[in-house]
């Protein structure tokens, strides 16, 4: 049993603990939004906040959110406007849309530490995250839209 | 109606059988509706729509239904993975329409090719084939609203305006969903009686400024992808499958994986032999309670493999045999002039031989499929390039009538070419049969990457006759690839009409004598279609050795294209010597001719757009590159720099001429992801072989270009058009000039030059 909290919601979950929280949140909690695209922390398409912070949900155990909060896209903000997802929206950024839950919730954790991040550091940090469609272009002006509002 | 993915949470299987009677008294009525405007629609817009499997589709009462409150629910028949389309069409429905766009929901629908026209979404054809359909849908319902308002009023028909949404008459005013019952029961117009908008009078079509339908979803997790859809007891299987193509299993032993906790079985999967087209490779399934244990239970199974014929393809001879091949003539498909004699009596000549690996897609999404086979049938929910060849392939795996089994199409999450082949859905379709219980067929990543319908590896051998001022007299180009027929039928070792007509045979330079060859080579794996097919090796061939060329006779790379490419003309495949199977992406040649002028054009866009010829510092180059294909034209102009060793492409400008631009954003968007996609191409993509096996498994070994490296500051030029310009091609032509204009312009930085794709991150 692991005791833990998932978009606000305390719970325990009768699962095996070594499970990857990936596939914990999918089929077990029925949470789709979370993407598997590699289950080696390659792609980022399973982005989730640990406490707070951008975790590569197919390299997580269960056993190691114990007692953590875990946020997922659906959870990000309740009306999925958080301003990632609205400079998301304004610049039109997916194509299939597949990786950019992954890539909102890197951008948030990003945003949150580091409010102001430079084109570099905001580089750096998306550079885990694979978008086979290749919209990273839009993603980092997406990012700095987010930080600077423009 | 139909609702998009409404069966996720509460799948109703009552429509799983569509009554008989029902499909074909629609059908009956469909044909009325062809005969009246086939062979006369749209004269100026002919295109190959009608002539690929079931055609077009334009009739209303298919593709829309209006609630009372107005709500205008639309059918998107292709699949959405990335392209726009899903979106796009619908759009372009509801501007000839007059539908307010706020109003229009979209609906998906299930692969039925009988009932609403080709759904093969692939070959860069949905908005080029579908747009003048779209058109005539929305144009009948508009038509039928205003006859519906004027039966109303008791006026005539043409004293009605619709617009926005409603019919008016003087200060009258009626709202489509009052409009609704009786304009839906109305005839639907001929094409003739339709007067068409004029493009200054479209709302949306042309602008751009829709927003793709599911973009909210997309951003809030609620898309629904393959893996998205459960059902109620379903089950997750994973396979083993054999590690050489036409292997199978000799024995398994899977005693430690079914002692796992949460397992519910392990199955031998029936193995095919090639040519197997899409059926599945066969090996060992596990079924379990969750994915994890399913996983896990995998790795405990042992099995004992028989390679079969094709257990010592390695890549490293096989591509020395390849460049071995093109060096020596070929089978000719193409020959003008004296290519003979043009080399004979050359000054000099100059060759060089090009190659590329074999790539595998790995869209973010590997393949998945949920099957739930019933007494009552069988039905999918899967992303799938192709609904209805999943559905007539797994029907006919499984010895079903494919009346019998219904395919709901989720959203893809990518596709490439490698959703076409849907192999991973007839392996869930086998599993549930079996365990009689829904189930989710997931393929890993590893999975993804070793049993991929790979992209053909290539040699491409171009040797040039030059006169003694060193015209360009005589071309030879041997091309020297397995081919995609190799997985349909019996392989001959050559490629067919398909693969030669992409970017070989109608090679578009002004030389007088030429030899265009392709050379033997046989398959040892599954070889299917990537984004873009032969024109990737083809452009990465022709346009490096435009450079490779102006550099031999030190000349500047624009001007050298723009003198192979010549003074602006039509193309005429017959006196050029172009086989009478030449094939033009199935458009007719006289509507989609190769026009040489529009090809100099995108050229010159892109190299004045990024200020070619302007100076650089030192590590630093342009290089450009220019390819037709589906229809299309386009020019990249990429600068090149190389900072600490790392190759980099700060800017690149692309310019494309696709006729009409229905929606210049997610061309836009599409050109993008194509500059990102050809620069991994030119960096990354390398799938290996040995001993039959591929030899890459994942992003570890298989890696793409990230938000560290990529192509910085894309600007995308569409050259304009009106509507007298056949919209063309928009998904794949953006990726063949890439990897040469990066190649070109890693040259002019520091003097070397790559023959060999991949060719690395560094220097």
């Amino acid at each position: 049993m692991t005791r833990l909290t998932v978009n606000g919601e305390s719970m325990e979950l009768d699962a095996d603990p070594l499970m990857p929280l990936l596939w914990a949140l999918r089929d077990v909690l029925t949470l789709p939004g979370t993407k598997y695209g590699c289950g080696i922390g390659l792609c980022g398409a399973c982005t989730v906040h640990v406490d707070g912070k951008a975790e590569r949900a197919c390299l997580v155990r269960l056993s190691e959110v114990e007692g953590k909060s875990v946020t997922t896209i659906e959870g990000l903000d309740p009306n999925g406007d958080h301003r990632v997802q609205q400079a998301w929206r304004d610049l039109n950024v997916p194509q299939c849309g597949f990786c950019q839950s992954g890539q909102i919730m890197q951008a948030a954790a990003l945003l949150a530490e580091n409010p102001k991040p430079s084109d570099d550091e905001i580089l750096a940090s998306m550079a885990g995250n694979v978008c086979r469609c290749g919209c990273y272009q839009r993603i980092v002006e997406a990012v700095r839209l987010a930080s600077t509002g423009s | 109606m139909l609702k998009y993915l409404e069966t996720v949470d509460a799948p109703a299987l009552s429509v799983i059988k569509p009554s008989r009677r029902g499909f074909l008294a629609g059908s009956a009525a469909f044909m009325l509706g062809v005969y009246a405007t086939r062979g006369e629609a749209f004269p100026k817009w002919p295109t190959g729509g009608e002539q690929m499997p079931h055609g077009l589709r334009d009739d209303p009462l298919i593709f829309v239904s209006i609630d009372s409150d107005g709500t205008v629910t639309l059918v998107a028949h292709r699949s959405e993975m990335g392209t726009g389309s899903r979106t796009s069409l619908p759009m372009i429905m509801a501007d000839e329409m007059e539908a307010d766009w706020d109003r229009v929901k979209i609906v998906q629908a299930e692969g039925d090719e009988p009932k609403y026209g080709n759904q093969d979404t692939d070959g860069s054809r949905s908005l080029r084939h579908h747009i003048q359909a779209a058109r005539k849908i929305g144009g009948s319902v508009r038509h039928m609203m205003q006859a519906a308002a004027a039966q109303e009023w008791g006026v005539d028909a043409g004293e009605v305006t619709v617009t926005n949404h409603a019919a008016r008459h003087g200060d009258k005013m009626m709202d489509f969903g009052d409009l609704a019952e009786a304009a839906m029961a109305l005839p639907v117009p001929t094409h003739e009686e339709i007067a068409y908008k004029s493009e200054d009078e479209f709302r949306y079509v042309g602008k751009g400024e829709v927003q793709i339908y599911d973009l909210h979803d997309i951003t809030t997790g609620k898309a629904v992808y393959g893996a998205d859809v459960s059902l109620p007891g379903m089950k997750y299987a994973v396979a083993v499958r054999p590690p050489v193509v036409g292997g199978k299993v000799v024995s398994f032993d899977a005693s430690e994986a079914l002692a796992m906790p949460g397992v519910v079985g392990v199955y031998e999967l029936p193995h095919s032999i090639p040519p197997a087209k899409f059926a599945p490779l066969g090996g060992v399934a596990v079924v379990a309670d969750t994915t994890w244990a399913a996983l896990q239970a995998r790795d405990q199974i042992k099995i004992e493999w028989d390679d079969g014929p094709h257990g010592d393809y390695s890549s490293g001879p096989f591509m020395e045999e390849m460049k071995a091949t093109a060096l020596d003539k070929g089978k000719v498909l193409r020959k003008q002039g004296d290519p003979d004699a043009a080399f004979a009596n050359a000054a000099r000549t100059f060759g060089q031989t090009y190659t590329q690996d074999h790539m595998a897609h790995i869209p973010m999404e590997p393949p998945v499929a949920l099957a739930n086979y019933t007494a009552d049938g069988l039905e999918i929910w899967a992303p799938v390039q192709s609904p209805y060849a999943a559905r007539t392939d797994t029907a006919a795996a499984l010895g079903l009538d494919p009346e019998q089994v219904r395919v709901n199409v989720t959203l893809l999450g990518g596709g490439f070419g490698r959703k076409s082949k849907a192999d991973y859905v007839t392996e869930a379709a086998l599993l549930s049969r079996e365990v009689g219980a829904p189930v989710r067929m997931q393929w890993t990543r590893d999975d993804d990457v070793r049993h991929c319908f790979y992209h053909t590896t290539s040699a491409e051998r171009i040797e040039v006759a030059l006169d003694d001022a060193g015209k360009v007299t005589g071309w030879r180009h041997n091309s020297v690839a397995p081919s995609i027929l190799s997985t349909f039928a019996p392989d001959g070792g050559h490629q067919f009409m398909i693969e030669n007509g992409m970017g070989h045979v109608d090679m578009p330079f002004a030389i007088p004598n030429v030899s265009v060859e392709n050379g033997q080579a046989f398959a040892h794996t599954r070889i299917g279609w990537f984004r873009a097919v032969s024109n990737v090796p083809r452009a990465w061939a022709i346009g490096s050795f435009v450079g490779d060329l102006a550099a031999e006779l030190g000349k500047d790379q624009r001007e050298m294209w723009l003198e192979l490419i010549g003074a602006p003309r039509q193309v005429d495949p017959a006196a050029e010597g172009y086989p009478e199977d030449f094939w033009n992406y199935g458009e007719v040649y006289d509507e989609f001719p190769i026009d040489t002028g529009r090809l100099a054009h995108v050229l010159n866009v892109a190299a004045d757009a990024i200020g070619y010829g302007k100076a650089l510092p030192e590590g630093e180059g342009i290089g450009l590159a220019v390819h037709r294909s589906f229809v299309s034209y386009v020019a990249c102009a990429a600068h090149v720099k190389v900072v600490d060793g790392k190759i980099t492409v700060p800017e690149m400008h692309m310019a494309i001429d696709c006729g009409f631009a229905a929606n210049p954003e997610r061309i836009r968007s599409q050109i993008e992801g194509a500059t990102v996609m050809g620069m991994t191409v030119a960096l990354h993509s390398s799938i290996t072989f040995e001993n039959g096996a591929p030899q890459q498994h994942n992003y570890n070994d298989y890696d793409v270009v990230r938000s560290d490296n990529f192509p910085g500051k894309v600007i995308t030029h569409i050259v304009p058009h009106g509507f007298d310009t056949h919209a063309t091609g928009v998904g794949e032509p953006g990726v063949p000039p890439v990897a040469p204009a990066i190649a070109n312009g890693l040259f002019v930085a520091t003097g070397q030059r790559k023959r060999a794709l991949p060719f690395g991150e560094t220097v």
